[in-house]
């Protein structure tokens, strides 16, 4: 297809108009402050006075935890998220199938790498449960996505994690041209997505 | 928290279903530059009072600056999607929008819409040379099997005049047999189906 609408790629890499980026960075990591910030206490809504004191422990999104703390200066101190620490870290290498990573984040994979860059302890140990993860995860989601034709698939890619997603429905797009191509179709020249779902939306607002 | 308001217009494009686009959220937007303001005023103000000596302010001034890089990039990413979107839209809808999707755009967006398809025209005229006749690169998105199809109408469409000057009248479930060129437009419209 010639048109300029590269859905996947763009999707799957970073960059700094990414939408998917920008909501994996609004991730919250819990923190510390480890010196005052004069005149922001209202960022807390249970700090009292205008300051925030050093010892405060916050929730801040990536991007703020990332600006505040890093070789060069440490304002606050980060503490790994609830879903990538030992417990979870667990469960997921008993059996990673069962899990719903939605759930632990909708973004568990990306941001557990941003995660990487706090240089934790610990962070080999992340690295090592995300590949673990995406390997055990991968063998079922590719099944799943190769031999569901035309069947509702929310109960499967609804423990899904973003990334996961986007490879389901790859696949599911692979097998669709594979049954048009068998079945002769493949020339068959249709119409364009974009107009189906605004038609449909349409007659959905018109009923 | 800072960078909510950024946020939430990041959101809104992320929900709003392929093929569609939200209106252009002026307000926000609007909110957005406010808070911004107001960040870039408090920082200039200490940073202006750590130069005269009061100690302490350098932390303020970081989660600041921080904030206000990354209501940057949410701005800047909004627009640059739903520009993106829009691009997608010319080949997908043509050149001409549904006027419900052109009620959802801003000034400037229409603008932008309007000097990408004059590019495009250009573009495709220019192809082959001078006398070349140019090449419509919106045609054949699949290889072309016959010269000729047959498709049927799935709404009533009115009359249609065709390249030799013959006029046809596109009735819902009448069936012709139409170079395929002059009806590829249509069928990506969903105004014909394509018989195999």
């Amino acid at each position: 297809m010639f048109a300029p609408c590269v859905k996947y790629p763009t999707r799957l890499r970073e960059n700094y108009f990414s939408i998917d980026d920008i909501l994996t960075t609004q991730e919250k990591v819990p923190c510390k402050f480890q010196s005052s910030v004069l005149g922001l206490g209202f960022l807390d809504p249970g700090a009292e006075g205008t300051d925030l004191a050093a010892g405060t422990a916050m929730e801040l999104p990536y991007w703020l935890a990332r600006a505040l703390c890093s070789r060069k200066r440490r304002i606050v101190t980060v503490e790994m998220p609830k879903p990538y620490r030992e417990g979870y870290r667990q469960i997921l290498s008993a059996d990673a199938n069962v899990v719903d990573l939605h759930k632990l984040g909708p973004y568990y994979y990306a941001f557990g790498i941003y995660l990487q860059s706090f240089g934790q302890p610990d962070a080999g140990e992340i690295s090592n449960t995300l590949l673990q993860t995406f390997s055990t995860r991968f063998r079922r989601i590719m099944d799943s996505a190769q031999n569901c034709l035309n069947e509702d698939t929310t109960a499967v890619t609804g423990k899904l994690d973003e990334l996961e997603r986007v490879l389901f429905r790859v696949g599911q797009e692979g097998l669709t041209a594979f049954h048009c191509w068998q079945s002769g179709q493949s020339a068959k020249i249709v119409p364009s997505t974009m107009v189906t779902n605004y038609r449909k939306r349409k007659r959905q607002d018109g009923d | 928290m800072y960078g909510e308001k950024a946020v939430e217009l990041i959101r809104q494009l992320h929900r709003s279903p392929d093929g569609s686009l939200p209106p252009f959220n002026e307000d926000g937007i609007r909110q957005v530059l406010e808070e911004m303001r107001v960040l870039f005023e408090q920082n200039q103000a200490d940073v202006n009072k750590t130069v005269d000596g009061a100690p302490g302010l350098f932390p303020g001034v970081q989660l600041r600056h921080a904030a206000l890089e990354r209501n940057k990039r949410c701005l800047l990413a909004y627009m640059f999607n739903r520009m993106e979107r829009l691009r997608a839209m010319r080949w997908e809808f043509g050149s001409v929008l549904p006027p419900d999707i052109k009620y959802n755009l801003s000034e400037q967006e229409i603008q932008w819409f309007s000097r990408y398809n004059k590019s495009l025209a250009a573009y495709m005229r220019s192809i082959g040379g001078p006398s070349g006749g140019g090449l419509d690169l919106t045609q054949d998105l699949k290889p072309p099997k016959s010269l000729y199809i047959e498709v049927r109408c799935l709404m009533d469409h009115g009359e249609f005049e065709t390249e030799d000057g013959t006029i046809l009248l596109l009735k819902k479930d009448s069936q012709h047999f139409l170079q395929r060129s002059q009806c590829e437009h249509l069928i990506r419209q969903g105004v014909l189906e394509h018989i195999l």
